[in-house]
């Protein structure tokens, strides 16, 4: 009964780990999409050294705002398409309105076509960075600030950006609008 | 053989017989009870699934809506795949591992048999709740039997956390049964039955029972997931809160491909040990087979992702995981191969089990040349979603593992009732259930490609002629079960006097004790037959 016992106890010991492993693979999956920039999933972010731009060539970036299921504001990029150079820090800024009558939390998250080029795409600051509270009928300005690598392969010459917006008013605690009602 | 029945009397003075009334179902320890308990419950669930499916063939025997609401259709599409699944085909290999498996290598009983009772009678508990969600307000889960997310989670009906809670309950009487499975086998084979003296049918599922215990769990934590998005905030799959609903279908996928293995390679072991038997030849390639199996299990891990080619993944991506998928199509053709040469030159007869054995292998492999087809991952743009997908996935499970169910049960009831079928029945049910499969199944090939996608109510008016023809195939297949239920209620109550060795040419110790079994066989280790030796 002991060599079952043994087994048993191997097997279950098995059994446990592939559930720990199971919730190991989100964390696996983030690492595995930084390393390929699978789904376009952006992760340079920060503050990046400026060094003399790339003039030979210009690339075609186009904004894009997509809703999420649901959400009601109005978003939208203040420009369509800009033309930059590798190496040019450009800015730009969304727009967004919440014309319901309550508060309300956004998050904006990004995703950038095509996905090879996501890991040359900087961004210096983004209103992704951070939740977006609007008080009912607040309009804002939401600044865009960033560079495309030089290291961009000579193959891409237009790339999407592309934010959808979600609405995550019910998730938030009432924290985040707590603290924008003081700050107004 | 006289030594094995001196054996067999002595041991009836030692142990009672069954326990009467429902006590002896309810608290059997006995792995031929629990072996019959889980495939008569499978049965059940065939039929349950089965009229699911005979209910979307209705719905799509013309366009346009007729009988039902498409959101109840989605209903049915998602709970006939879940029955079938976790409540038909898996059930039906465990109740046949647990009735020939002891049998035969030598032992008395499975390893835990407390725990083997544990492991079935979870599972009425699990699908009682899962089916209970129909009558519920929102209806069942109609996401599809695959549940992504966020349909499964954010848009989900309320009774997403019964589903939730059913998974939880089937994973764990598949676990419970897999480490069962490993423990008997590796500690209870009779003295001289070394590992390459296995039966093939124990070998098949020693392998599995690995897979299960590797996948199950992580359905389990996908499923945990879902219900920690649901109704605890986080967001695993919510791309609001920093989720990532990719992330689902790659996990799901993990445990997925190798489930999809669960469900073949235990058909593998039958259809291995049918052909030998009435091609009267010993299997050939006994090693080739037991690697052949071995690597199929290994590479079924590493091919998840051809299930998402299309939610963009990187080149370098798509093509790695085309190319691991082709290459299983080397050991699963080493199978086919072997099969076809146990027969060559063997002196074939074409009783029932045989000839279920046999279109097993023409039509299985019609699955697997779809399935190369769907591997090929610029094509797959075009297929994925499709009616040909489900074409694919319904030749290697219905006239795959099903006919490699029904084949095993044909070829043991002698053993297990003391009766031979009724041969002209159960032609009669094959031929109607071979034929009817192949007029369901093989227009949604060309339906498929010409552009139908899957899991709709309602289509365009040029796919009619051949819905319409699979619609009526389905009911011949539907309807022809029934002899099916015949066959065996009839074996089981009388019929022709089943010798111990019940077919001509088998081998191995199950053959060797009277039938129908003893409710206590080996209660001392067996000798090997010569044959085996």
């Amino acid at each position: 009964m002991s060599a079952h016992g043994r087994l048993v106890r191997r097997l279950v010991l098995g059994s446990v780990l592939m559930f720990g492993f199971g919730f190991a693979l989100v964390p696996l999956y983030d690492v595995f999409c930084e390393v390929t920039g699978l789904n376009g999933k952006i992760t340079n972010t920060g503050p990046v050294a400026i060094s003399a731009m790339d003039t030979s060539r210009q690339i075609k970036v186009r904004l894009i705002a997509v809703h999420n299921e649901g959400m009601p504001w109005d978003f939208g990029p203040m420009d369509g398409v800009i033309r930059a150079h590798p190496g040019e820090m450009k800015q730009t800024a969304f727009m967004a309105t919440n014309p319901t009558g309550r508060r309300m939390v956004a998050q904006a998250i990004p995703s950038v076509a095509p996905a090879e080029a996501a890991q040359y795409l900087h961004k210096v600051n983004c209103f992704c960075f951070e939740q977006q509270a609007l008080m009912a009928g607040e309009s804002v300005e939401m600044p865009l600030l960033f560079v495309i690598d030089k290291k961009l392969p000579e193959h891409i010459r237009s790339l999407t950006l592309s934010y959808t917006l979600f609405d995550i008013s019910p998730e938030v605690s009432s924290a985040v609008l707590a603290e924008k009602e003081q700050r107004l | 053989m006289s030594t094995l029945d001196t054996t067999l009397h002595a041991d009836a003075h030692e142990h009672h017989g069954p326990a009467k009334g429902m006590g002896r179902w309810l608290f059997t320890t006995n792995h031929k009870d629990i072996g019959s308990m889980y495939l008569w419950f499978s049965l059940l669930m065939f039929f349950v699934g089965g009229c699911m499916a005979l209910m979307i063939r209705a719905e799509l025997f013309q366009p346009g809506l007729q009988l039902i609401e498409p959101g109840f259709f989605n209903q049915m599409t998602t709970m006939h795949g879940l029955i079938m699944v976790f409540g038909a085909v898996m059930p039906a290999f465990v109740g046949l591992a647990n009735w020939m498996v002891p049998m035969m290598i030598g032992a008395p009983d499975m390893a835990l048999p407390r725990m083997n009772n544990w492991s079935f009678w979870i599972l009425p508990f699990a699908f009682a709740m899962l089916i209970s969600t129909l009558f519920m307000e929102g209806g069942a889960p109609n996401f599809g039997w695959t549940f992504y997310a966020p349909l499964s989670t954010t848009y989900a009906p309320p009774s997403v956390t019964y589903f939730i809670f059913a998974i939880h309950m089937m994973g764990i009487s598949s676990i419970m049964g897999a480490i069962n499975i490993i423990a008997t086998i590796l500690n209870m084979r009779a003295p001289g039955m070394t590992m390459m003296k296995l039966p093939l049918f124990c070998w098949t599922w020693l392998i599995t029972a690995f897979l299960l215990i590797a996948v199950m769990p992580v359905l389990a934590g996908v499923v945990t997931m879902m219900l920690m998005d649901i109704h605890f905030g986080t967001s695993f799959f919510d791309a609001g809160g920093g989720g990532d609903p990719v992330l689902f279908q790659h996990v799901f996928w993990f445990f997925g491909h190798p489930e999809v293995y669960i469900m073949i390679l235990p058909a593998f072991g039958i259809i291995s040990q049918i052909i030998p038997t009435f091609a009267r030849k010993r299997l050939f390639g006994y090693a080739s087979m037991v690697y052949a199996t071995a690597s199929i299990a290994v590479l079924s891990f590493l091919v998840w992702a051809h299930h998402m080619f299309t939610v963009g993944i990187p080149l370098a991506g798509e093509l790695f995981f085309m190319y691991a998928t082709m290459l299983i199509a080397v050991p699963t053709g080493v199978k086919v191969f072997n099969w076809v040469a146990t027969m060559f030159r063997g002196s074939m007869t074409f009783e029932t089990p045989m000839l279920f054995a046999l279109a097993f292998v023409v039509l299985f492999t019609i699955g697997g040349f779809s399935g190369l087809m769907l591997a090929i991952a610029p094509v797959d743009f075009q297929y994925h979603d499709t009616y040909f997908v489900v074409a694919h996935f319904h030749y290697v499970l219905v006239p795959g593992a099903i006919f490699s169910i029904m084949a095993g049960v044909y070829y043991w009831l002698p053993k297990w009732t003391g009766h031979m079928l009724d041969e002209r029945m159960g032609k009669l049910h094959f031929w109607l259930s071979f034929i009817g499969v192949n007029i369901t199944f093989f227009p949604m090939h060309f339906i498929g490609l010409a552009g139908m996608p899957r899991r709709i109510p309602d289509y365009a008016l040029q796919f009619a002629d051949f819905n319409m023809v699979a619609s009526i195939g389905a009911f011949l297949f539907g309807l022809s079960q029934l002899i099916f239920l015949w066959n065996v209620i009839a074996c089981v109550r009388g019929g022709r006097k089943a010798e111990a060795r019940a077919w001509e040419g088998a081998e191995g110790l199950e053959w060797e004790i009277p039938s129908p079994a003893p409710y206590h066989t080996f209660a001392t280790p067996p000798q090997l037959p010569e044959s085996l030796r």
